[in-house]
């Protein structure tokens, strides 16, 4: 019973940046850019975000925990949400190939976070950009008194705080995609922008926001991997540290077929299988189980090809640009 | 009246795009090359940030990588699978069919290599045994491309994310083979494969091993194959407009099968010069992140093999120049993806200048003349 909770709790842990990647490029996706620079937006905000709190508690004397977060917050969703602006640029306006461009921004913003994090870290007297633990400890805490109740407590109250966050950006998500003015706007112009242009609704301006705002929440994402100490130390740039979590995070878009709420299962599907090892013994070689996350994508990508439902289907004009000249 | 051309005044955007039909080459050549000045003056102020003479850190890198002739080697030995990649995925991008799965192509190469490495080097002499392995990884890359081209085909499954996952996948079979099955017993107990017997490495050829023959061959024969063939339009024709390619009465899930067996193929085989002419060994870096750079190079080349050649040379030199300055300057040597993804930007964007010309309202020219 115990190893059951710590395996949920586990999936949950590592499942929330895949949920935050997942919504942002959801958001993104639905404005018909299909932007492959999910990985290199997470990066990006999560060395900004870490930066911002390290500069932070060098500042001051007596650092508060609740300035830190926020600033690492604002760091992270900033810096991604410029990565995602740069992508816009090109892809909107310049209408260079969605594809391509992508790809250049995970480049791209690997390389920045990578170059940052080591170039802050060898200004530091400890070669690392590392941060306190008060702001460690605010971006790892669970709910006080709630969490410890038996069973519940544990189960439902000891995450941190951007699990919860998590939580609530996709039930918002769902409810602007699903019952908003603006969101049924946004998904107009991902599925036909010529025509959402004719309605009268200002395309580029859609595009650009739901692009850079998506951007800022897959920024978070990353700020939660370098913050979260669940799989070792947090709060500290590694290298490379994001590795490949954006990209199943572009897969779990199609595994969620663009629905937040599914988005909330698949996140936690997936968090589950990339910490199974450690909980369910199947009497296989680790380096196996690391690979089930992305067989099952695989599968998952194969079964919605196959059935074709039509809610199912990506917005219809994802990865085109829109050519208003050339309608 | 006045208020009438006021009126129309307010009419006419200030800037309008209009189609260029008429550039010449070299004008849009020019614009590339702004467009890469410029990106490098970007670069330059990163390093004015970091306290560094900017030309000094760029003449560091030129020297690190072209002024001595260990350098040089260094640079060719990181272009030649940065090209050959890029010479790979080519048919694929000329058919619309995003292949971000030249890293795990590459690794399948090396694996199949590596098995005849390990296994058959007692009894095999040189030549068969290289031809073998060879022959090996190509068919395993071809293989591994195989399988997403075929749901492609079949099903129109998503082949971005397909080949991708496919990535992840090989590395997680090459980290098994290494950590069980095919770790070194003689070694130090780390998990890592044996170094090649030598019967089982690439000779090398004026001093950087023999790989750099076999992609400079795959990129003459590449160069005519999409240009010269009749497989080569059918690729073209299949990316422009499938609905074309099917009135015509192409097969076109037979085209592209057969494009990603090719493709796979020659990033297999890349695989193979990587395991048996750079490393003599298989580890997680055989790849190494190659797969995605390569489709910059290709991409940037307009999937032109001849002029990949000038652009994965161009990414060797600030790849081996970064290395430099990480060592001259403690710049960090991930200032090379910083400055390719910057040129990448820059390059993505002039395109548009190339397609398009602005025109500022009032400079003449009215559209509805």
């Amino acid at each position: 019973m115990d190893k059951v909770l710590s395996f949920v709790v586990a999936a949950v842990l590592a499942g929330t940046p895949l949920l935050f990647g997942t919504l942002g490029e959801i958001l993104t996706e639905k404005s018909g850019n299909l932007n492959l620079g999910v990985e290199g937006m997470m990066f990006m905000g999560g060395v900004a975000g870490l930066a911002g709190s390290y500069y932070y508690e060098q500042a001051v004397s007596n650092p508060n925990p609740v300035v830190s977060v926020l600033i690492a917050m604002v760091c992270a969703i900033l810096c991604a949400a410029f990565g995602a602006l740069i992508y816009s640029v090109l892809t909107i306006t310049l209408r260079a190939n969605q594809n391509v461009t992508g790809l250049a921004l995970t480049i791209f913003g690997t390389g920045f976070a990578n170059f940052l994090g080591e170039a802050i870290g060898n200004t530091a007297p400890s070669r690392y950009m590392a941060v306190g633990n008060v702001t460690k400890d605010a971006f790892n805490s669970g709910i006080p008194v709630l969490q410890d109740l038996p069973v519940v407590g544990k189960l439902l109250f000891s995450y941190n705080f951007m699990v919860y966050l998590g939580i609530l950006l996709a039930i918002v998500l769902a409810w602007f995609l699903g019952r908003s003015r603006a969101g049924l706007n946004l998904r107009s112009v991902g599925e036909s922008p010529a025509t959402a242009d004719a309605a009268g609704i200002n395309v580029t301006l859609y595009k650009y926001l739901a692009t850079c705002v998506g951007g800022g929440i897959c920024g978070l994402g990353g700020l939660y991997i370098v913050m979260n100490s669940a799989n070792g130390v947090g709060g500290v740039w590694v290298h490379n540290c994001v590795n490949g979590k954006g990209w199943i995070a572009v897969a779990l878009v199609i595994f969620a077929t663009w629905s937040p709420a599914r988005a909330l299962l698949g996140s936690l599907v997936f968090g589950a299988l990339s910490v199974m090892r450690l909980y369910v013994a199947l009497g296989i070689p680790a380096q196996i189980y690391d690979i089930f996350p992305y067989i099952a994508t695989v599968i998952v990508l194969v079964a919605v090809s196959m059935r074709r439902k039509r809610e199912n289907q990506p917005p219809q004009s994802l990865g085109l640009a829109y050519f208003r000249e050339e309608r | 009246m006045a208020a009438q051309v006021k009126a129309a005044e307010h009419r006419e955007p200030l800037v309008r795009i209009a189609k260029r039909t008429d550039i010449s080459r070299g004008k849009s050549w020019a614009i590339r090359a702004a467009a890469i000045v410029l990106a490098l003056l970007l670069g330059a102020l990163i390093m004015l940030l970091l306290g560094h003479n900017p030309f000094l850190v760029y003449a560091d890198m030129v020297r690190g990588s072209l002024g001595t002739q260990i350098g040089r080697r260094e640079t060719v030995k990181i272009a030649v699978p940065l090209l050959g990649a890029a010479v790979a995925i080519a048919p694929a991008f000329m058919m619309k069919f995003w292949n971000i799965g030249a890293e795990g192509q590459i690794l399948a190469g090396g694996i199949a290599a590596t098995y005849f490495a390990l296994f058959w080097a007692d009894t095999l002499p040189r030549v068969p045994l290289l031809i073998v392995m060879f022959l090996a990884a190509a068919i395993a890359g071809a293989l591994w491309g195989l399988i997403p081209a075929f749901f492609k085909a079949k099903w129109g499954t998503n082949e971005t994310l397909f080949t991708l996952m496919l990535n992840y996948i090989a590395l997680g079979i090459e980290q098994y083979l290494q950590n069980g099955p095919w770790k070194d017993t003689k070694g130090t107990g780390f998990p890592i494969i044996a170094q090649f017997a030598s019967n089982a490495r690439l000779p090398k050829v004026l001093g950087v091993h023999a790989g750099w023959i076999i992609v400079l061959i795959f990129v003459v024969l590449m160069f005519l194959y999409l240009r010269y063939t009749k497989q080569g339009y059918e690729i073209a024709v299949v990316g422009e407009s499938e609905a074309t390619a099917r009135y015509s009465g192409m097969s076109v899930p037979k085209i592209v099968m057969r494009t990603m067996c090719i493709s796979g193929a020659i990033a297999g085989i890349v695989g193979f010069t990587v395991v048996s002419g750079a490393d003599y060994t298989l580890n997680a870096n055989t790849a190494g992140g190659v797969g995605f750079t390569a489709i910059t190079v290709a991409w940037l080349a307009g999937l032109n093999p001849i002029i990949m050649v000038f652009i994965a040379a161009f990414l060797a030199i600030l790849t081996k120049g970064s290395g430099t300055i990480q060592t001259n300057f403690s710049i960090p040597a991930s200032v090379a993806d910083v400055l390719t993804g910057i040129i990448l930007f820059a390059m993505l964007g002039c395109e548009f200048f190339i397609r398009y010309r602005l025109i500022f309202r009032g400079k003449g020219e009215h559209s509805n003349g």
